[in-house]
């Protein structure tokens, strides 16, 4: 698990237009809004610099084994900065964003081939950057060929990792691949002082000797366990496995891995101190570089605590070979320690998002970002045409002879008998990939009828993910009731995220009918942008009485509705009030939409209109 | 290449470890797809077990790993006739995910093609993992006809590839073992009946089993030599094991009681069509082997029944009663302890 797959990927993702905003800037932190005070600002911010710096360091110390940093941050002067002093400890190669697998592994120059008609290989970066490493941008971009090869590479001990995640919301590097490298640095909300980034001169490096923190104010502030410093503290050696394993567990950080690879950051951390044991300056440092991005959930804080509950640490015996279990005490103490350092590292939102009380769901990762490149690398077969090899395009050979086969004595084939083929001459394949649906439900939850009509809309859902094994198709759920509208059901194929998700839902409220639409769009609209085809359905009476602009609602549902048929969506209007009503088909009229009057909602007249439009 | 972790140190995971052994010593089982989170050791448990079956023979410098007793099945036979049989480690092939058609099932060799106009296949992964393992993480994020195209050829053992004017056809044997998260997306049904054995793991809650994981991953890393020196002996008595019930497998017999137990153990809990069934029994037999055992016993077929049954029920959408639970409930009924 890491922080990416934290942000509420309703809150984030695909809140409404007019919120949007507010999620992206650099102050959305609650802790920032209180603190005004501009040297307790540095502070946070130096502290978050300090242990993005620490990261580098640890990584040049043990390469093998870490994996590698992923550092969440747009592009901008304070990742520049980052990556300055990352190109001068470490031999770094750049991936280019349109790289894919050939670019990784090297293969076939294919003009220099054909110009000296002899194979001319070219290395692949993961080559090229052995010992060193693979800088690799928008990495939430990647696609998920080239991020698989990128984890096999990981475990294969390749060059270390650094990606740069720049999603924000629901995008966000591939868990799997996320999962591979030890360390998170978060630098999203972190300023630099002014004076040091004009000043263009270099932030202070631990790594090459110079002053840690060219920070103009707040390094002396420091944590000390975040710094680099020769303060042994206490020998915890025997312990830390067990010690950074309950804090993992604190945290509600279910991967094993975790705390793994927070020992093994420890340990880099201790050897570049120079000890050969731990101590808990060590600890420290790795539950704020490992656990503290991971963490899921603040211990003791005042938040309903989520149901899974972590079983009180028994210490317990089992059948291994050293028994050296600390006392019950001391490993807490301990661990208390390590859940204050790991806090300094939490993942932006987290507090907010607990305070909210809002459940956490992992955002379905898989076949989401580049899935419209399908067309040109997966699927069926579907003819050839002209082009170049390359960018995720593959060369069809025998077309391509074919192509050159009526120019060759014009070209005046060398006497051996080989082939002359030219750049014109390249044909690559086509691929269709089978088109797949995603059916976002836009269901009304308000009011009294809502009992009979969310079964029936749940009851519709779940029918049609059944279907989905078959057609690959895709489902959301989109709720409005009370003042706004919220994503209940991220696009997913899981029936066992779905009956999680459905059992939450719960009705009642006003009918903020407008904004219902609007997210039902936004979410429409990213899943065109992946790839997919949407199908919105939206599930109402029509009687819109709740808007959060206090606009006339059903003035403002109308407007939405226009805006929504502007954007080309297809949908489905289901009116399933008692009576169906002008106003309703009125606002079916504005989407665009197929209207569809069912008094007597059940689940399966809803899939069988839903069906109609497929 | 680096020591891998040994199979005995791996902390719990006890059914998909089972899961594998049986996978090892009953091939035609037709693979084990394990569900779970990551992190679990399930590809760990996969390579362990790889670098644990003793070495086979192959013919030296195939590209197929060809069986020096069967060469000339393959298609380098012409090329390799005079070829020495030599030791070669049992093949973990890592499937992954962006993986294109042409790497797996094999292709033109382009650089050939271009540079000499020499037609020449250029085997791929199934090639490669021919007599050994193909591991997939994430299979249910796999490409649809990818995964049809595996079963198809795991289920007849042999590898067509007819394209770009080249007609080759080489033996693919290979214990097919998947990974994946549900809560990634499922697999269709009728691709999920295709694995022989289903395994679900989770990641343990238990503090003290979580730190010894810790530990001796810890330990791994650090002297890996070492740590697997002390789990030599309990290697070995896997290895030992492993290789006798292969010995004994043929012989464990399968008495009428124990054939009409399996079906109607099929019948109460509603799992479809007779690939069940057969598999069932099969992973008994092979449990009665690697027990020492000359024949079936109902305990057997108690102990399998949830590996090999819990993917093949029919699902209902509106019940939430996990797969296993309905089986443990009949096994209960019909096999009284």
């Amino acid at each position: 698990m890491n922080a990416a797959d934290l942000d509420i990927f309703g809150q984030m993702g695909y809140e409404t237009s007019a919120s949007m905003g507010r999620a992206n800037g650099p102050l959305n932190q609650g802790e920032f809004h209180e603190k005004t005070d501009f040297c307790d600002l540095w502070d946070a911010d130096s502290a978050r610099w300090q242990l993005a710096l620490l990261a580098i360091d640890l990584l040049v110390a043990a390469p093998q084994g870490l994996g590698g940093i992923l550092l969440r941050a747009r592009s901008g002067p304070v990742r520049d900065a980052w990556e300055a002093a990352l190109v001068q400890a470490l031999r770094c190669r750049r991936l280019q964003a349109s790289a894919d697998g050939d670019a990784l592994d090297g293969g076939l120059d294919l003009t220099a081939t054909l110009a000296s008609g002899r194979p001319v290989r070219r290395d692949g970066l993961l080559a090229d950057a052995a010992g060193g490493a693979l800088v690799v941008p928008m990495a939430e971009r990647l696609s998920p060929g080239v991020a698989a090869r990128l984890a096999a590479a990981a475990d294969a001990g390749g060059p270390a990792l650094i990606l740069f995640d720049e999603g924000d919301g629901d995008e966000g590097v591939t868990a799997a691949l996320a999962g591979r490298l030890a360390m998170h640095v978060d630098l999203g909300a972190v300023r630099l002082p002014m004076a040091d980034l004009l000043a263009e001169h270099p932030i202070g490096h631990s790594g090459d000797g110079r002053d840690p923190a060219a920070l103009s104010c707040g390094g002396e502030k420091l944590d000390p366990g975040l710094r680099r410093d020769d303060r042994g503290g206490s020998l915890v050696d025997d312990d830390a496995a067990a010690t950074l394993t309950a804090t993992a567990l604190a945290l509600g950080i279910e991967v094993v891995t975790a705390p793994l690879q927070a020992l093994r950051v420890a340990r880099a951390h201790a050897r570049v101190n120079g000890r050969t044991m731990l101590t808990s300056a060590d600890l420290e440092a790795a539950a704020a570089l490992v656990l503290g991005p991971r963490a899921t959930r603040i211990p003791g804080n005042d938040a309903p605590p989520p149901p899974d509950e972590p079983p009180p640490p028994p210490p317990e015996t089992d059948d291994g070979d050293d028994d050296r279990e600390p006392d019950h005490d001391d490993l807490n103490a301990q661990t208390e320690i390590l859940l204050e350092a790991a806090q300094t590292a939490l993942p932006p939102g987290l507090l907010e998002a607990l305070a909210a009380g809002q459940v956490r769901r992992q955002p379905t990762r898989g076949s989401g970002a580049g899935a419209k490149l399908r067309s040109q690398s997966h699927g069926r077969p579907a003819g050839v045409r002209a082009g170049t090899p390359g960018r995720g395009a593959r060369l069809a050979l025998i077309d391509t002879i074919k192509a050159a086969a009526p120019w060759q004595r014009l070209r005046q084939a060398d006497p051996t008998g080989r082939l002359s083929i030219r750049r014109d001459d390249l044909r690559i394949r086509r691929y269709v990939a089978r088109t797949q649906t995603t059916t976002v439900f836009a269901v009304d939850a308000s009011g009294s009828a809502a009992i009979a009509r969310l079964a029936e809309a749940k009851g519709a859902v779940e029918l049609l993910l059944a279907q989905a094994y078959v057609k690959r198709s895709e489902v959301a759920l989109v709720v409005f009731r009370g003042e706004a509208a919220e994503v209940l059901l991220p696009p997913t194929r899981s029936l066992a995220r779905a009956k999680r998700s459905l059992a939450e839902l719960a009705g009642g409220g006003g009918t903020p009918l407008a904004a219902g639409i609007d997210l039902a769009g936004a979410v429409a609209v990213r899943e065109a942008a992946r790839g997919r085809t949407p199908l919105v359905v939206v599930l109402t009476d029509g009687r819109a009485n709740v808007d959060a602009a206090g606009r006339d609602p059903q003035e403002a549902a109308l407007v939405s509705a226009r805006g929504f048929a502007a954007a080309g969506l297809k949908s489905v209007f289901i009116d399933c009030g008692k009576r169906p009503r002008p106003e309703a088909a009125a606002i079916a009229h504005a989407m665009a939409a197929r209207y569809v009057a069912l008094p007597r909602l059940d689940a399966r007249a809803v899939v069988a209109a839903v069906e109609a439009m497929g | 290449m680096r020591t891998p972790f040994p199979f005995s140190a791996i902390v719990g995971q006890e059914e998909m470890k089972r899961a594998l052994l049986i996978a090892a010593i009953e091939p035609r089982i037709g693979g084990v797809m394990v569900f779970g989170d990551r992190g679990t050791g399930k590809s760990t448990a996969v390579r362990a077990l790889a670098a644990l079956l003793p070495p086979m023979k192959v013919v030296a410098g195939s590209r197929y790993n060809a069986d020096p007793r069967a060469r000339d099945n393959y298609p380098d036979a012409q090329e390799l006739r005079h070829a020495k049989a030599v030791e070669a480690p049992v093949p973990m092939v890592d499937l992954p995910l962006g993986a294109t058609e042409d790497r797996v099932v094999g292709s033109l060799d382009l650089e050939r093609a271009l540079a000499t106009g020499e037609k020449r296949f250029e085997p791929g992964l199934l090639a490669k993992a021919n007599r050994g393992f193909l591991y997939i993480d994430e299979v249910n994020l796999l490409e649809d006809h990818l995964v049809d195209l595996l079963l198809d050829v795991a289920a007849s053992g042999e590898n067509l590839v007819e394209r770009e004017g080249l007609s080759v056809r080489h033996p693919a044997r290979f214990i097919l073992v998947g990974s994946g998260n549900p809560e990634e997306g499922e697999l269709r049904p009728q691709l999920l009946d295709r694995f022989g054995l289903s395994v679900d793991v989770k990641t343990p809650t238990d503090l003290g089993e979580r730190v010894e994981i810790v530990r001796r991953c810890d330990r791994f890393d650090r002297e890996p030599d070492q740590f697997a020196a002390d789990y030599a002996e309990a290697e070995a008595a896997t290895v030992a094991a492993l290789a006798k019930a292969r010995e004994r497998l043929p012989k464990v017999g399968v008495a009428d009681a124990m054939l009409e137990l399996g079906s109607r153990l099929c019948q109460a809990v509603g799992a479809d069509g007779l690939r069940g069934e057969l598999t069932l029994l099969r992973a008994a037999r092979a449990t009665a082997a690697l027990a020492g055992k000359k024949s079936v016993h109902p305990h057997h077929i108690a102990e399998v029944a949830t590996l090999a049954l819990r993917h093949r029920l029919r699902r209902n959408v509106l019940d939430d009663t996990g797969s296993a639970v309905r089986i443990t409930r009949a096994v209960d009924e019909l096999i009284p302890r």
